[in-house]
């Protein structure tokens, strides 16, 4: 069972503000996941290679060329706030 | 225009515009038309893009009068899953996050198309970030099934599913993770195709479990899903997991002699608790292959039930990584409240992130922390490797296998979270083929009566036969899926609406 606590810390990692209902109701569903995936420790691995790329590619290689790509302003309208052609913020600290 | 020529399929149309007896403006009017008479009912689509399909179909009308040589999907109107980013266009993954999220570039798939003077109808409603498989955590409201309004269409494809089954769109692209191309299609009676990972470009779609994400096709034959497969497929610089592999002129190749093909039917794909309907179903289509010749094998796949296992695990950890990057900041929902930066992050991903998406984020989050990496992110993978060693042994033996698509017909709306069969049984059939890259395809077998029961007058809901084959065998799987169409006719039962 995953305390309050816990969930939480998860909550700020993953960057969401959760309240103290969501946080009781995503807590009881992690450990609902966790039970369910338990069976899989049982499971023989001894030798077996992690999946790190299904179809067996390795390591795939491009040309690190600088290329034009004249889309600054389109991507720049999705943003909610910007000044002077950059992103605005709130204060860090 | 001739009625009867919108329900042509892809090579029919092609002749048709080819020899100007319809022009892709009257096509496009008749779907567009389609669309707007149907969708207020439907919800499959999110975007209509009305003024863009019009000047593409006239672009495209241009071309064919012109010298030059068609391309295949030339004038011919498609609709696009609300995940594939369309330049200039609404783009919002059913999510609230997106909700104003106008796309600054092209997917690959999608300029592909565009090359090839295709025309974009509009974009489908899908379960919200493809996260789900009833089309009911759509933002945006679920989609209804065009053989019963009152059902599901299936997920994460929902709209593109209904659209072509309503017959407002000729096909639609979708995409798959774990099951959401084939699913919707075996429940709303389209055929569906769920390439091998790395054949289709992923750049430009929507990140969900980047390892598994396959965008693929719908479309109401196997004939034009191949047709579809020949221009969307190919190696991407901009996705450095698509395979070198050559693109077959798969619809060419397309055969219908099965005399020796060694069909795998797996046990564990045949479960207590599926409805009798649909195994009937599947298990008659076998036997119409196994008339034409083809041999039946019956296969142990003792892993398979680890996939679902596998896919808690690795999906999440995937969409939480991918999921990463709505920061209220650089695009998606911002918060009003913000006092500061991290206040910024937590309100905004708070308030723009439905139920589902939270969950998963959560539960990636907390597999992939400190400690616990290890016992369930890598443990997941080597399994992983398991299921991928058994497909692999068993493609020694057989050249297919044959399954249920999903183990029920079409569930009523709203009954989806409190129906045990629709989790862990429909996870069984679709994520194992997910999570060893392999392709796959539905394609309709018949109709069954929900355990629910539906009105007399209707003989039932659509059942879909699942053909999964090696990696990159699509031509296999295409032979084997229209080898079935001709000598079915399931696929061409439309719904009356």
């Amino acid at each position: 069972m995953l305390t309050p606590e816990e969930v939480k810390k998860i909550a700020v990692l993953a960057r969401i503000e959760l309240s103290d209902a969501e946080i009781a109701k995503y807590g009881k569903d992690l450990d609902a996941v966790l039970d369910y995936v338990a069976e899989l420790q049982q499971v023989n691995t001894d030798g077996l290679e992690i999946v790190s790329q299904v179809t067996g590619l390795e390591n795939v290689m491009r040309l690190d060329a600088p290329e034009l790509n004249e889309i600054q302003q389109e991507i720049m309208a999705n943003a909610p706030a910007i000044k002077d052609g950059y992103y605005k913020v709130k204060a860090i600290l | 225009m001739p009625e009867d020529l919108a329900k042509l399929d892809l090579s029919e149309l092609r002749q048709a515009l080819d020899e100007k007896q319809v022009s892709s403006v009257e096509l496009t009017t008749h779907f567009l038309d389609g669309i707007k008479k149907l969708n207020p009912e439907l919800n499959a689509f999110i975007t209509i893009t009305e003024d863009q399909a019009m000047a593409s179909a006239k672009d495209a009308d241009n071309f064919i009068a012109g010298e030059g040589q068609n391309f295949p999907l030339t004038g011919i109107p498609y609709a696009a899953k609300d995940l594939f980013l369309t330049k200039g266009i609404l783009t919002t993954a059913a999510s609230k996050i997106l909700e104003n999220y106008i796309a600054p570039y092209n997917s690959t798939v999608i300029t592909k198309l565009m090359a090839q003077k295709s025309v974009l109808l509009g974009k489908t409603n899908l379960d919200q970030f493809a996260h789900g498989s009833s089309g009911e955590t759509s933002a945006y409201g679920p989609t209804k099934n065009p053989w019963d309004k009152t059902r599901m269409s299936g997920g994460s494809s929902s709209g593109s599913a209904a659209s072509v089954s309503a017959g407002i769109a000729p096909w639609a692209l979708a995409t798959e993770t774990g099951g959401s191309i084939r699913q919707p299609a075996s429940l709303t009676g389209v055929s569906g195709w769920k390439p091998t990972y790395g054949r289709v470009s992923r750049y430009g779609v929507i990140s969900m479990c980047s390892s598994t994400d396959s965008p693929g096709a719908m479309a109401r034959s196997v004939k034009d899903l191949a047709m579809i497969a020949e221009v969307i497929s190919g190696q991407d610089p901009k996705d450095s997991t698509t395979g070198e592999h050559e693109v077959p002129a798969y619809s060419k190749q397309l055969s219908t002699d099965v005399k020796g093909l060694k069909i795998g039917v797996p046990k564990q794909y045949f479960l207590d608790g599926m409805e009798d309907g649909v195994k009937q179903k599947v298990m008659d289509a076998i036997t119409e292959l196994e008339k034409q010749g083809a041999q039946l094998f019956s296969v142990d796949m003792p892993n398979t039930k680890y996939g679902s296992l596998v896919y808690a695990i690795v999906c999440p950890s995937e969409v939480s990584s991918n999921l990463a990057r709505y920061d209220g900041i650089r695009y998606g929902h911002t918060t009003k409240e913000g006092k500061d930066l991290l206040d910024v992050y937590m309100k905004s991903r708070a308030e723009g992130f439905g139920d589902e998406a939270k969950r998963r984020i959560m539960t990636g989050t907390y597999v992939l922390s400190a400690g616990y990496y290890d016992a369930y992110y890598k443990k997941a993978q080597r399994v992983r490797r398991l299921i991928m060693n058994e497909f692999e042994e068993v493609f020694k033996t057989v050249d297919v296998l044959l399954c249920p698509s999903s183990p029920n017909v079409a569930l009523t709306l709203g009954n989806a979270a409190n129906d045990p069969l629709f989790g862990y049984i429909a996870d069984q059939l679709n994520i194992p083929a997910s999570l060893a890259g392999l392709p796959a395809l539905s394609v309709p077998c018949g109709f069954s009566m929900p355990k629910d029961g539906m009105a007399p007058s209707m003989d039932g809901l659509p059942v879909g036969l699942q053909i999964i084959g090696p990696q990159w065998g699509e031509q296999k799987v295409f032979n084997v899926g229209y080898a079935y169409q001709q000598i079915s006719d399931w696929h061409k039962k439309r719904p009356q609406i």
